[in-house]
Protein backbone atom coordinates (compact mmCIF):
# COMPACT_ATOMS: atom_id res chain seq x y z
CA UNK A 1 0.00 0.00 0.00
CA UNK A 2 1.29 3.74 -0.69
CA UNK A 3 0.22 6.74 1.68
CA UNK A 4 -1.16 9.59 0.06
CA UNK A 5 -1.55 12.74 2.40
CA UNK A 6 -3.75 15.47 2.22
CA UNK A 7 -3.17 18.03 4.26
CA UNK A 8 -5.82 21.11 4.84
CA UNK A 9 -4.90 24.45 6.52
CA UNK A 10 -6.92 27.41 7.26
CA UNK A 11 -6.78 30.44 4.45
CA UNK A 12 -4.23 32.86 5.78
CA UNK A 13 -7.08 35.21 6.01
CA UNK A 14 -9.43 33.33 8.16
CA UNK A 15 -8.51 33.66 11.47
CA UNK A 16 -7.02 30.74 13.59
CA UNK A 17 -8.22 31.05 16.85
CA UNK A 18 -7.19 27.81 17.97
CA UNK A 19 -3.41 28.51 16.74
CA UNK A 20 -3.63 31.97 18.25
CA UNK A 21 -4.63 29.70 21.56
CA UNK A 22 -1.31 27.44 20.94
CA UNK A 23 0.46 30.16 20.18
CA UNK A 24 0.18 32.17 23.15
CA UNK A 25 0.49 29.01 25.65
CA UNK A 26 4.01 28.75 24.51
CA UNK A 27 5.94 31.22 26.30
CA UNK A 28 4.52 29.94 29.46
CA UNK A 29 5.95 26.52 28.43
CA UNK A 30 9.31 28.14 27.93
CA UNK A 31 8.95 28.52 24.37
CA UNK A 32 9.92 31.96 23.36
CA UNK A 33 10.46 33.46 19.63
CA UNK A 34 7.39 31.57 17.81
CA UNK A 35 5.45 34.61 16.19
CA UNK A 36 2.46 32.80 15.08
CA UNK A 37 0.84 29.23 14.93
CA UNK A 38 -1.58 28.07 12.37
CA UNK A 39 -2.98 24.98 13.27
CA UNK A 40 -4.74 22.40 10.19
CA UNK A 41 -5.37 19.24 9.83
CA UNK A 42 -3.90 15.77 8.12
CA UNK A 43 -5.43 12.78 6.31
CA UNK A 44 -3.42 9.74 5.63
CA UNK A 45 -5.46 7.65 3.00
CA UNK A 46 -3.84 3.79 2.31
CA UNK A 47 -4.00 3.12 -1.61
CA UNK A 48 -3.13 0.43 -3.76
CA UNK A 49 0.19 0.90 -5.59
CA UNK A 50 1.37 1.82 -7.72
CA UNK A 51 -0.80 5.62 -7.44
CA UNK A 52 -1.59 6.25 -10.33
CA UNK A 53 -2.29 9.84 -11.79
CA UNK A 54 -5.86 8.74 -11.89
CA UNK A 55 -6.06 7.75 -8.63
CA UNK A 56 -4.42 11.00 -7.22
CA UNK A 57 -6.96 13.02 -8.88
CA UNK A 58 -9.46 11.16 -7.26
CA UNK A 59 -7.91 11.94 -3.82
CA UNK A 60 -8.13 15.60 -5.51
CA UNK A 61 -11.69 15.51 -6.18
CA UNK A 62 -12.64 13.81 -2.32
CA UNK A 63 -9.88 16.83 -0.86
CA UNK A 64 -11.79 19.53 -2.86
CA UNK A 65 -15.26 17.92 -2.23
CA UNK A 66 -15.56 16.60 1.58
CA UNK A 67 -11.53 16.88 3.47
CA UNK A 68 -11.23 20.65 2.85
CA UNK A 69 -14.44 23.25 2.66
CA UNK A 70 -12.75 25.17 0.44
CA UNK A 71 -14.87 28.41 1.31
CA UNK A 72 -12.30 28.84 4.70
CA UNK A 73 -9.53 26.09 3.51
CA UNK A 74 -6.69 25.46 1.17
CA UNK A 75 -5.43 21.52 1.21
CA UNK A 76 -2.65 19.96 -0.87
CA UNK A 77 -2.31 16.04 -2.05
CA UNK A 78 1.01 14.19 -2.31
CA UNK A 79 2.08 10.62 -2.17
CA UNK A 80 4.26 9.86 1.02
CA UNK A 81 6.79 7.27 0.21
CA UNK A 82 7.75 5.35 -2.19
CA UNK A 83 8.36 5.26 -5.64
CA UNK A 84 7.29 8.81 -7.39
CA UNK A 85 9.01 10.93 -4.88
CA UNK A 86 8.24 14.46 -4.44
CA UNK A 87 6.56 14.91 -8.33
CA UNK A 88 3.02 13.55 -7.72
CA UNK A 89 2.37 17.19 -5.38
CA UNK A 90 -1.16 18.41 -6.33
CA UNK A 91 -0.90 21.86 -5.16
CA UNK A 92 -4.71 23.23 -4.69
CA UNK A 93 -3.88 26.45 -3.47
CA UNK A 94 -5.84 28.40 -5.95
CA UNK A 95 -8.73 26.44 -5.72
CA UNK A 96 -12.35 28.16 -5.33
CA UNK A 97 -15.23 26.63 -4.50
CA UNK B 1 -54.94 22.00 8.45
CA UNK B 2 -56.11 19.89 5.10
CA UNK B 3 -55.09 19.06 1.61
CA UNK B 4 -51.00 18.03 3.34
CA UNK B 5 -50.55 21.83 3.35
CA UNK B 6 -48.25 22.75 6.99
CA UNK B 7 -46.20 19.68 6.88
CA UNK B 8 -43.16 20.54 7.91
CA UNK B 9 -40.02 17.83 7.93
CA UNK B 10 -37.54 18.62 10.84
CA UNK B 11 -34.17 15.86 10.02
CA UNK B 12 -32.85 14.10 12.49
CA UNK B 13 -29.20 13.24 12.09
CA UNK B 14 -27.05 11.07 14.22
CA UNK B 15 -26.43 14.03 16.49
CA UNK B 16 -28.77 16.02 16.52
CA UNK B 17 -30.14 17.56 19.75
CA UNK B 18 -33.02 20.13 18.69
CA UNK B 19 -35.12 17.60 16.18
CA UNK B 20 -37.74 17.42 19.12
CA UNK B 21 -38.09 21.28 19.98
CA UNK B 22 -38.42 22.15 16.28
CA UNK B 23 -40.95 19.61 16.18
CA UNK B 24 -42.95 20.92 19.13
CA UNK B 25 -42.45 24.70 17.51
CA UNK B 26 -43.97 23.26 14.56
CA UNK B 27 -46.71 22.07 16.42
CA UNK B 28 -47.19 25.31 18.59
CA UNK B 29 -47.06 27.44 15.55
CA UNK B 30 -50.16 25.06 13.90
CA UNK B 31 -48.11 22.84 11.64
CA UNK B 32 -47.97 19.39 11.16
CA UNK B 33 -44.19 17.56 12.23
CA UNK B 34 -43.11 15.62 10.08
CA UNK B 35 -40.03 13.25 11.66
CA UNK B 36 -37.63 12.86 8.70
CA UNK B 37 -34.89 10.00 9.03
CA UNK B 38 -31.52 11.04 7.55
CA UNK B 39 -31.12 7.70 6.21
CA UNK B 40 -34.17 7.93 3.97
CA UNK B 41 -33.78 9.44 0.37
CA UNK B 42 -37.59 10.94 1.27
CA UNK B 43 -39.25 14.27 2.27
CA UNK B 44 -42.32 12.66 3.07
CA UNK B 45 -43.58 14.68 0.69
CA UNK B 46 -43.35 17.95 3.34
CA UNK B 47 -44.02 21.49 2.79
CA UNK B 48 -40.97 22.70 4.44
CA UNK B 49 -38.16 21.16 6.08
CA UNK B 50 -36.17 22.60 9.58
CA UNK B 51 -32.42 20.93 9.78
CA UNK B 52 -32.01 21.28 13.29
CA UNK B 53 -29.41 22.17 15.90
CA UNK B 54 -26.90 19.67 17.73
CA UNK B 55 -23.66 17.98 16.77
CA UNK B 56 -24.26 15.66 14.00
CA UNK B 57 -21.30 13.16 13.49
CA UNK B 58 -19.80 14.49 16.41
CA UNK B 59 -18.67 17.69 14.33
CA UNK B 60 -16.39 15.13 13.02
CA UNK B 61 -14.39 16.80 9.78
CA UNK B 62 -16.27 20.19 10.23
CA UNK B 63 -19.46 20.66 11.87
CA UNK B 64 -22.08 19.54 9.18
CA UNK B 65 -19.60 18.26 6.77
CA UNK B 66 -20.87 14.46 6.94
CA UNK B 67 -24.54 15.47 7.54
CA UNK B 68 -24.25 17.16 4.51
CA UNK B 69 -23.78 13.35 2.58
CA UNK B 70 -26.44 12.29 4.27
CA UNK B 71 -28.80 10.24 1.77
CA UNK B 72 -31.87 12.79 3.18
CA UNK B 73 -29.81 15.79 1.68
CA UNK B 74 -30.26 14.59 -1.72
CA UNK B 75 -33.82 15.07 -2.38
CA UNK B 76 -33.87 17.85 0.09
CA UNK B 77 -31.12 19.97 -2.37
CA UNK B 78 -33.07 19.29 -5.01
CA UNK B 79 -36.45 20.50 -3.43
CA UNK B 80 -34.40 23.62 -1.75
CA UNK B 81 -33.32 24.85 -5.33
CA UNK B 82 -36.89 24.21 -6.42
CA UNK B 83 -38.24 26.90 -4.01
CA UNK B 84 -39.62 24.73 -1.16
CA UNK B 85 -38.84 26.83 1.92
CA UNK B 86 -35.97 25.13 4.24
CA UNK B 87 -34.45 26.20 7.53
CA UNK B 88 -31.57 25.78 8.99
CA UNK B 89 -31.01 26.21 12.71
CA UNK B 90 -27.26 26.25 13.78
CA UNK B 91 -25.74 22.98 12.75
CA UNK B 92 -28.45 22.72 10.78
CA UNK B 93 -27.17 26.36 9.29
CA UNK B 94 -23.48 25.12 9.24
CA UNK B 95 -24.83 22.29 7.01
CA UNK B 96 -26.90 24.70 4.65
CA UNK B 97 -23.00 26.54 4.12
CA UNK B 98 -21.26 22.91 3.77
CA UNK B 99 -23.95 22.15 1.10
CA UNK B 100 -23.19 25.61 -0.95
CA UNK B 101 -26.77 26.30 -0.10
CA UNK B 102 -25.94 29.10 1.34
CA UNK B 103 -22.21 30.99 1.42
CA UNK B 104 -19.54 31.32 3.49
CA UNK B 105 -19.03 29.02 6.27
CA UNK B 106 -19.07 28.77 10.62
CA UNK B 107 -15.75 28.57 12.24
CA UNK B 108 -14.77 28.70 15.87
CA UNK B 109 -15.87 31.29 18.01
CA UNK B 110 -12.81 34.39 17.96
CA UNK B 111 -12.87 33.80 21.82
CA UNK B 112 -12.50 29.99 21.67
CA UNK B 113 -15.65 29.68 24.55
CA UNK B 114 -19.07 27.75 23.88
CA UNK B 115 -21.45 30.68 24.03
CA UNK B 116 -25.02 29.89 25.31
CA UNK B 117 -27.18 32.84 26.58
CA UNK B 118 -30.08 34.83 25.08
CA UNK B 119 -29.44 37.00 22.55
CA UNK B 120 -31.22 39.84 20.68
CA UNK B 121 -31.34 39.90 17.22
CA UNK B 122 -32.40 42.66 14.64
CA UNK B 123 -34.25 41.45 12.00
CA UNK B 124 -32.96 42.85 8.69
CA UNK B 125 -35.48 41.03 6.36
CA UNK B 126 -39.06 40.64 6.88
CA UNK B 127 -39.73 38.81 3.61
CA UNK B 128 -38.25 35.63 3.59
CA UNK B 129 -39.92 32.29 3.46
CA UNK B 130 -39.44 32.60 7.41
CA UNK B 131 -39.83 35.87 8.54
CA UNK B 132 -43.18 37.08 7.40
CA UNK B 133 -44.49 37.65 10.72
CA UNK B 134 -41.87 40.14 11.74
CA UNK B 135 -40.87 43.58 11.04
CA UNK B 136 -38.07 44.64 9.58
CA UNK B 137 -36.31 46.63 11.98
CA UNK B 138 -37.22 44.91 14.95
CA UNK B 139 -35.65 43.24 17.74
CA UNK B 140 -36.23 40.08 18.82
CA UNK B 141 -34.57 38.13 21.70
CA UNK B 142 -34.00 34.03 21.28
CA UNK B 143 -31.23 31.66 22.81
CA UNK B 144 -27.83 31.15 21.45
CA UNK B 145 -25.25 28.23 22.15
CA UNK B 146 -22.50 27.51 20.19
CA UNK B 147 -18.88 26.95 19.94
CA UNK B 148 -18.35 27.45 15.87
CA UNK B 149 -20.82 30.26 15.27
CA UNK B 150 -18.52 32.73 13.54
CA UNK B 151 -20.04 33.32 10.48
CA UNK B 152 -16.77 33.82 7.94
CA UNK B 153 -16.89 34.92 3.99
CA UNK B 154 -14.68 36.47 1.96
CA UNK B 155 -15.22 40.31 1.31
CA UNK B 156 -16.94 40.28 -2.23
CA UNK B 157 -19.18 37.51 -0.82
CA UNK B 158 -20.19 39.86 2.33
CA UNK B 159 -20.71 42.66 0.36
CA UNK B 160 -22.94 40.87 -2.12
CA UNK B 161 -24.91 39.66 0.40
CA UNK B 162 -25.44 43.06 2.29
CA UNK B 163 -25.54 44.21 -1.77
CA UNK B 164 -28.43 41.54 -2.19
CA UNK B 165 -30.52 42.07 1.45
CA UNK B 166 -29.53 38.91 1.69
CA UNK B 167 -28.25 39.39 5.31
CA UNK B 168 -31.67 38.10 7.92
CA UNK B 169 -30.89 38.82 10.79
CA UNK B 170 -27.46 40.30 13.14
CA UNK B 171 -26.86 40.34 16.66
CA UNK B 172 -27.60 43.25 18.73
CA UNK B 173 -26.10 43.69 21.35
CA UNK B 174 -22.75 42.65 21.23
CA UNK B 175 -21.09 39.99 18.82
CA UNK B 176 -21.21 36.50 20.63
CA UNK B 177 -18.61 34.99 18.52
CA UNK B 178 -16.92 37.12 15.77
CA UNK B 179 -19.22 36.70 12.95
CA UNK B 180 -18.19 39.33 9.92
CA UNK B 181 -20.43 42.05 10.11
CA UNK B 182 -21.95 40.92 13.13
CA UNK B 183 -24.34 38.59 10.87
CA UNK B 184 -26.13 35.88 12.53
CA UNK B 185 -28.26 34.41 9.74
CA UNK B 186 -28.60 34.67 5.92
CA UNK B 187 -30.75 33.77 2.83
CA UNK B 188 -30.44 32.44 -1.13
CA UNK B 189 -31.27 34.67 -3.36
CA UNK B 190 -35.20 33.40 -3.88
CA UNK B 191 -35.60 33.89 -0.10
CA UNK B 192 -36.91 30.67 1.00
CA UNK B 193 -33.70 28.98 2.18
CA UNK B 194 -32.61 30.58 5.40
CA UNK B 195 -30.12 29.86 8.49
CA UNK B 196 -28.87 31.22 11.40
CA UNK B 197 -26.69 30.02 14.48
CA UNK B 198 -29.55 31.03 17.24
CA UNK B 199 -32.25 29.34 18.13
CA UNK B 200 -35.38 30.24 17.95
CA UNK B 201 -37.47 27.40 18.10
CA UNK B 202 -36.39 27.31 22.04
CA UNK B 203 -38.10 30.46 22.15
CA UNK B 204 -41.70 29.37 21.56
CA UNK B 205 -43.60 29.49 25.21
CA UNK B 206 -42.45 31.15 27.96
CA UNK B 207 -42.34 28.31 29.91
CA UNK B 208 -39.46 26.91 28.59
CA UNK B 209 -37.93 30.12 26.73
CA UNK B 210 -37.14 33.55 27.66
CA UNK B 211 -39.80 34.74 25.28
CA UNK B 212 -42.15 33.82 22.49
CA UNK B 213 -40.34 35.73 19.73
CA UNK B 214 -39.29 32.36 17.89
CA UNK B 215 -42.22 31.02 16.86
CA UNK B 216 -43.08 33.69 14.34
CA UNK B 217 -40.31 31.59 12.05
CA UNK B 218 -42.90 28.71 12.33
CA UNK B 219 -46.05 30.32 11.93
CA UNK B 220 -44.52 32.51 8.47
CA UNK B 221 -43.60 29.55 6.71
CA UNK B 222 -47.29 28.43 7.47
CA UNK B 223 -48.48 31.58 6.10
CA UNK B 224 -46.11 31.25 3.05
CA UNK B 225 -47.73 27.79 2.70
CA UNK B 226 -51.15 28.75 2.58
CA UNK B 227 -50.39 31.83 0.40
CA UNK B 228 -48.33 29.97 -2.26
Amino acid sequence: MARVVVDVMLKPEILDPQGQAVQRALPRLGFEGIADVRQGKRFELEVAEPVSDETLARVHELAEKFLANTVIENFTVRVEDGGTSGDAYGDARGAVA
Amino acid sequence: MSGGLGRIGVVTFPGSLDDRDAQRAVRLAGGEPVALWHREKDLRQVDAVVLPGGFSYGDYLRCGAIARFSPVMEPLLEQARAGMPVLGICNGFQVLCESHLLPGALTRNDHLHFVCRDQRLRVERADTAWTGDYEQGQEITVPLKNGEGGYVADERTLDALEAEGRVVFRYAGGNPNGSRRDIAGITNEAGNVVGLMPHPEHAVETLTGPTTDGLGFFTSVLKRLVTA
